[in-house]
């Protein structure tokens, strides 16, 4: 369904005038030709526009007359417009009715009104979180004198979707974890011919660092986003309006159950990831150094104190907290625009990581200072 | 007159849930047709069929004489671009100031220069009556009718030959609706456009429409003009228009 007729544009310059005869479809799909000419030509008298053999004319035909016409106007060259059709006339009277004001253009900012600008977003922020930490505490201590307005239901549901079915990823990644470990410290150790001190280095470096921080690192990519992007949607749905309408107070609803539920699944996460990581350091320890099974599991009940185990699995009620604070956080940052739940959820998975790392970070030093 | 939508025997259903039952109508050249009917009763489905968001379960809609069912992905292309389409909730994308959501158009589909965009941008918010500054404001910024008028400009943004508007004056205040009325039967005059509409505005329907189809219970009881329609002894349509109460009289 093409037309076949084009916008057609003829120059006619004589000494005292100039005549632009316009024809054809001055339509949209048809002017950029045209514009290029009018934008390389340079005027030296006044203009009369001749509109007559227009056969179509929209909006866009109407403001590159108008514009042009302007532009030459600023230049000190007049411009008429002749021949239009009555339908013309009306169409032009009612897109120009009344002059467009004109609308300061947005300021660009020099880069220290940025560093200045950016640096105070970032204080901001921390204000925001603890703001928000704040708010959810006391909203914990109002809903510990009222323990009917725990959502036991909402704990349990997250408790599965949080936990339960992150077990397939978490036995993978801390399986692989122990294969990793085991391989690399096997070559070492038997240059001394000390094989059986993997058991030790299995056993202590995955139950007090590694299965841990490796289970936090995978519920925070998981998790965390999505806590926010839950929350964030809702936000922008104005569930949480109608939510805060009817009195149901939404770190109640939506913030405390996933802390809580994080807060139960993450220790037995942990402790899941201790007996797959273990395996799968005993699965290397057999075939690279004939270790059996049970040598394995003998030497480790003698080298394996109680205390690397306890002290790896109570990080993860800390790390919870951690993750399932940012998550929900950055889910009530999220504004009515679909691009920030991209940039929440992106920064929530960050943070939350970095939170946990730098946690862990912690203990170590806490703990070795205690001496544990 | 010149037939620019035919549906003829559309038949919908959402699983067991049917919503068309045979449905035929016609949209003509220069009109302006509004789907009427109940909540419920299928309107937006049927305009997202001819919109082709949504496929009937069968039957047929020919736009510009081609069965949309049938066009290539070119072809579809270049129909969407002769069609405008004003959402019930505006659709803005939220990220994009209203003069970037009207840009966008612009820079897919025209070679223009950035100054004449920039122009048409501007005509276009001033015609839909919002404020020059709006332009750099971002949907969330705009109340409930600012957001429609900023949805229209968009849709009219390529001068589409045909128009599609979802409830194009719920949530507006009376003034605004009649101002809107009055907008897309101007634009429907000089631009040559053709207008499908879902409404309830009784007052709309009485103003600028002109011709209609009516939608109830999977069925259409009627299309025609006000006075067509009018003139057939049916209770859901006295009940529709209201006839012996404060409604619009024949
Ligand atoms: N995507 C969908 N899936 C299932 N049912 C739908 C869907 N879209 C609409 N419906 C149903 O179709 C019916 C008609 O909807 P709609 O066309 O939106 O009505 P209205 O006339 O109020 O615009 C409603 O009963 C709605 O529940
Ligand atoms: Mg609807």
């Amino acid at each position: 369904m093409k037309s076949l007729l084009n916008a057609t544009i003829t120059i006619i310059q004589d000494s005292s005038q100039t005549l632009i005869v316009c024809g054809g479809e001055w339509t949209i799909h048809h002017l950029a030709k045209i514009a290029d000419t009018l934008e390389s030509y340079s005027v030296h008298t006044p203009i009369q526009w001749d509109m007559s053999s227009v056969t179509q004319l929209d909006s866009a035909g109407v403001a590159l007359v108008h514009l042009y016409s302007k532009q030459f106007n600023a230049l000190g060259f007049p411009s008429k417009i002749i021949g239009r059709s009555e339908e013309h006339l009306q169409l032009y009277n009612l897109l120009y009715n009344q002059p467009l004001q004109d609308i300061s253009a947005v300021k660009a900012r020099g880069w220290l009104y940025s560093l200045g600008y950016e640096t105070h977003q970032w204080f901001q922020g921390i204000n925001a979180f603890l703001a928000f930490l704040g708010e959810v505490f006391i909203v914990l201590l109002y809903s510990l004198s009222r323990p009917w307005l725990i959502r036991y239901r909402a704990i349990s549901s997250h408790i599965i979707t949080a936990g339960f079915n992150a077990l397939p990823i978490i036995a993978v990644s801390s399986f692989l974890i122990g294969i990793v470990v085991a391989f690399q410290s096997i070559v070492q150790l038997q240059k001394f011919g000390a094989d059986i001190l993997i058991v030790d280095m299995i056993g202590i470096s995955l139950t007090r660092e590694l299965a841990p921080l490796i289970t936090a690192i995978v519920i925070a990519g998981r998790s965390a986003s999505a806590f926010t992007a839950q929350i964030g949607a809702m936000k922008m749905t104005q569930e949480i309006d109608a939510m805060k309408t009817m009195g149901f107070h939404p770190y109640l609803f939506l913030v405390w159950p996933r802390i809580i539920a994080l807060m139960i699944v993450l220790p037995l996460l942990i402790f899941f990831a201790d007996i797959v990581g273990i395996f799968g350091g005993m699965v290397i320890a057999k075939t690279q150094a004939n270790l059996s099974y049970t040598e394995f599991i003998n030497r480790l009940q003698g080298v394996l104190p109680l205390k690397h185990y306890v002290i790896g699995i109570s990080k993860g009620p800390f790390f919870a907290i951690l993750i399932a604070l940012v998550g929900t956080y950055r889910g009530f940052q999220v504004s009515m625009n679909t691009e920030s739940i991209g940039l929440y959820t992106t920064k929530s998975v960050v943070n939350a990581i970095f939170l946990v790392i730098a946690c862990d970070a912690l203990f170590s030093i806490l703990l070795t200072e205690l001496k544990l | 007159m010149n037939p620019i939508i035919e549906a003829r025997e559309i038949v919908t259903a959402f699983g067991e849930n049917l919503i068309h039952d045979s449905i035929s109508c016609t949209v003509y050249e220069n009109e302006i047709y509004a789907l009427l009917g109940g909540s419920g009763s299928g309107k937006s489905t049927l305009l997202r069929e001819m919109i082709m968001l949504e496929t009937p379960n069968s039957g047929s809609i020919h736009i510009f004489g081609d069965n949309i069912a049938n066009l290539s992905l070119q072809e579809a292309q270049i129909l969407r671009q002769k069609w405008g389409v004003l959402f019930q909730s505006g659709a803005l994308y939220s990220s994009l100031t209203v003069g970037e959501n009207i840009a966008l158009l612009y820079q897919e589909y025209t070679n223009l220069p950035p100054k004449l965009i920039q122009e048409l941008i501007r005509l276009k918010i001033d015609l839909v009556g919002l404020p020059a500054h709006a332009i750099h404001l971002y949907p969330n910024q705009l109340s409930g009718g600012m957001i429609k008028r900023a949805a229209l400009a968009r849709a009219l943004a390529l001068d589409p030959k045909l128009l599609f508007l979802d409830e194009p004056t719920s949530g507006l205040d009376p003034f605004s609706s009649r101002q809107f009325d009055a907008l897309i039967q101007q634009l429907r005059d000089l631009l040559g456009l053709t207008v499908v509409m879902v409404t309830h505005d009784l007052d709309t329907i009485h103003t600028i429409v002109d011709r209609f189809l009516l939608l109830e219970d999977t069925k259409a009881i009627a299309q025609g003009t006000l006075a067509e329609v009018l003139a057939i002894n049916h209770p859901s349509i006295d009940y529709f228009f209201q006839k012996e109460t404060h409604g619009i009289q024949s």
